[in-house]
């Protein structure tokens, strides 16, 4: 049997598939990597699916999302439209563009292209043939100890995802953009794995967006492993755009070794639930992480950003900013956690959490939280929640500015500091533009992925001009 | 008449602040008002701007002839109702150029004026830049952001040049300025009157009407206006305080 139909999310019904479809989810396995496959589904029926009684989910609520009915598929479906799925393009910005369609690679024949300067990048069940050795040395290196159900149920159940390798010494030309795009015409539960690894001295920019086709429910389930070697580099997006039926689990782990450098942007435009589970591990000395974070909610949408950052050992800088605006009765979570281990001397960690609440009815549970055994580090931390400020609004309207966009030109700003970190400038005035339309509440209204709102067809319009003379 | 408020009440929280207001200013005219602290004079220019902290009891504000209670702050300002901030609000992330012309196309477009074209408003920013003798760059500085104290006064006077009201009440800007930017700010008011606009200064100190030469001086007192003359009683309330006008109110 290779799809189920329609049925929620159980542990029953996971034990059920995984048992009756054993053979094919490990066809693509090396010896090693079964073994690997064998201990997270043990590992999965033992923790179970959460509940809000437990600390690390008391405010989030899974029930509904795993409660609804999806198909369960163990081939990838057909690649009917591809190119009317994948325009997804950033203007002007070249870009290798991979793209995943419900989790699964999309080949276009070429499962695993290998670069002139040695890079690989493709289907990780490709690589997983191809490279076995190569796969083995890193695939399960940071998830291995984890107890995290999603995790342990993904290493369980993935079947492909992105695999990308950067040699030693070696800078990506140009960024990588992999876009995941959710197209059923039912809902839809997908499971995907990615595994990427950039060589000592290596650089790598990845753009990575998380879309949805269509108005479907979908439940995605995607683990990321990232390692970084000595002094490489690391500019990360992660783009989430998905329809409010949506529930998206995405856990990311990245292993730095010593000087290596990772900027990381987290910016989750829309979904119907999103839970990011963050983890930063400095595996050496002077690494620097900066992770941040962007969320614009509204309706009953739901924001959960988990950020772990462990300094294990010395010499590391970490900073974490992450600012939402949260409106009508969307929630947002905030946990973030930075270790700061025995040995770790001369760390320099911080962790910022700012909210705008446009209503009384959206809420935000806000936890930044240091456990530092070291004395000799620099730490701080700050949450704040407020409404917009009044003294400015009432400024702003005194110089003639309407309310609506004295508003909007307020939650620009608050946004700005995160948008303004965009590295890729036409990555940064695209977003800049979305965050715009997302402010003025003009992307709910698009149907599709939203990054097809600016094609011709959808020009853009902005009622005032914000942009830069 | 530009301005009349007749026995203007408000209150905020419940407390009175403003007794029985009663002031009329003329196109063209300079008015300063005067008084001890926590009289009532920024609450008056508050409301006058149409701030919503601020409730009006009883009686009325007339601008141009029209009820000022029906319209909203952004309204107001539109209509010609400029306010010099005592205290200019710092908003971090949006520029001086943004913010400007976000205010001067709005306004523009209250009157049914099309938008100004960035290289307009280029122009139209550094003319005004010249005319207040700002020298920094404020293009790509946030509002106020980082601002002196002198800067952040003199920005409001450069302000009040790009959207050039009807009516500019200038709260207190002279407090906190040192001679040489009390100058500019007080330039940039002489340079700015015209025959049909006017402006009411409210202030501590005589020194700024050695600049600003005032048509008529009021003192407000307990939240009301309880005195009011030529520019000479400035000068006496320089010189004598304002003890003798309790006494004269019986106090």
């Amino acid at each position: 049997m290779e799809s189920t139909q329609q049925h929620s999310i159980t542990l029953e019904r996971m034990v059920d598939l995984f048992e009756t479809n054993r053979k094919v989810l490990s066809s693509n396995d090396t010896a090693l990597l079964a073994g690997i496959r064998d201990k997270a589904f043990t590992l999965f029926g033992s923790l179970g699916f959460p509940h809000t009684r437990m600390e690390a989910w008391r405010n989030t609520d899974l029930k509904e999302s795993l409660g609804l009915g999806y198909d369960y598929y163990f081939h990838p479906l057909p690649e009917a439209d591809i190119q009317k799925v994948f325009r997804c393009n950033i203007p002007n910005l070249d870009t290798a563009i991979i793209g995943q369609l419900n989790g699964w690679y999309v080949s276009k024949d070429v499962p695993l292209m290998e670069l002139g300067n040695g890079i690989i990048m493709g289907s990780l069940a490709e690589a997983k043939k191809k490279y076995p050795t190569l796969v083995e040395k890193y695939y399960n290196l940071s998830t291995n100890d984890v107890s995290d159900v999603f995790t342990a149920m993904n290493t369980a159940f993935e079947q492909d995802g992105v695999f990308i390798f950067v040699p030693q010494g070696v800078k990506s030309p140009k960024p990588v953009q992999l876009i995941n795009v959710i197209h059923h015409q039912d809902n839809i539960f997908m499971q995907s794995r990615n595994l990427i690894v950039i060589g000592d001295n290596a650089s790598l920019s990845l753009v990575h967006c998380d879309d949805s086709y269509n108005q479907q429910a979908s439940f995605s389930n995607l683990v990321s492993e990232v390692f970084l070697g000595e002094n490489a580099f690391l500019d990360h997006y992660k783009l989430q755009n998905l329809n409010n039926n949506s529930t998206l689990i995405s856990a990311s782990y990245f292993k730095l070794e010593a000087g290596a450098n990772l900027e990381s942007h987290y910016l989750s435009l829309n979904g119907g639930l999103i839970r990011n589970n963050i983890q930063v591990l400095f595996n050496g000395v002077h690494g620097n992480a900066n992770i941040f974070g962007l969320y614009l909610m509204d309706r009953k949408q739901h924001i959960d950003n988990q950020v772990f950052v462990d300094h294990a050992f010395s010499d590391c800088t970490s900073n974490e900013i992450f600012k939402g605006v949260l409106d009508e009765n969307a929630r947002g979570v905030f946990n973030g956690h930075v270790l700061v281990r025995r040995n770790s001397t001369k760390t320099d960690a911080r962790q910022t959490n700012k909210n705008i609440l446009l209503t009384d009815t959206a809420r935000i549970n806000s936890q930044p939280f240091l456990e530092i055994y070291n004395d000799d580090v620099k730490c701080a931390h700050g949450s704040s929640t407020g409404q917009l400020d009044p003294e400015a609004m009432f400024y702003l309207r005194q110089r003639g500015i309407s309310e609506e966009s004295a508003r909007m030109l307020l939650m620009f700003a608050f946004a700005e500091e995160i948008v303004g970190k965009i590295a890729i400038p036409q990555l940064r005035q695209r977003i800049e533009d979305m965050v715009k339309k997302r402010l003025q509440g003009e992307l709910r209204i698009c149907e599709q992925c939203v990054l097809h709102c600016s094609t011709p067809n959808h020009p853009l319009d902005f009622k005032i001009d914000l942009s830069k003379i | 008449m530009l301005l009349s408020i007749k026995n203007l009440h408000a209150s905020i929280n419940g407390k009175e602040i403003l007794k029985g207001v009663n002031l009329e200013v003329n196109n063209g005219e300079i008015h300063a008002i005067m008084g001890p602290n926590g009289t009532g004079k920024s609450t008056l220019a508050s409301v006058i701007a149409g701030r919503d902290v601020f409730e009006t009891t009883s009686g009325e504000i007339l601008y141009k002839g029209k009820n000022l209670q029906k319209l909203s702050i952004e309204e107001r300002a539109c209509e010609g109702i400029f306010l010099g901030f005592q205290y200019p609000v710092e908003i971090p992330g949006v520029s001086m150029t943004n913010f400007m012309r976000t205010a001067v196309n709005e306004i523009r477009k209250y009157k049914g004026l099309d938008a100004l074209s960035g290289s307009e408003f280029i122009k139209l920013m550094e003319e005004k830049k010249k005319l207040v003798e700002i020298t920094s760059n404020l293009t790509n500085r946030s509002v106020n952001e980082g601002f002196s104290g002198g800067e952040k006064k003199k920005n409001e006077i450069f302000q009040m040049a790009m959207l050039e009201p009807m009516l500019a009440i200038l709260d207190e800007t002279d407090s906190g300025l040192d001679i040489d930017a009390l100058r500019i700010v007080a330039n940039g008011v002489n340079k700015l009157r015209r025959p049909d606009n006017a402006f009411v200064v409210i202030t501590h100190y005589q020194r700024l009407l050695d600049y600003i030469v005032p048509d008529f001086v009021h003192v407000l007192y307990e939240g009301k206006i309880v005195k009011s003359g030529g520019k000479e009683l400035a000068l006496e309330l320089e010189d004598r305080g304002y003890d003798w006008i309790k006494k004269e109110l019986g106090e």
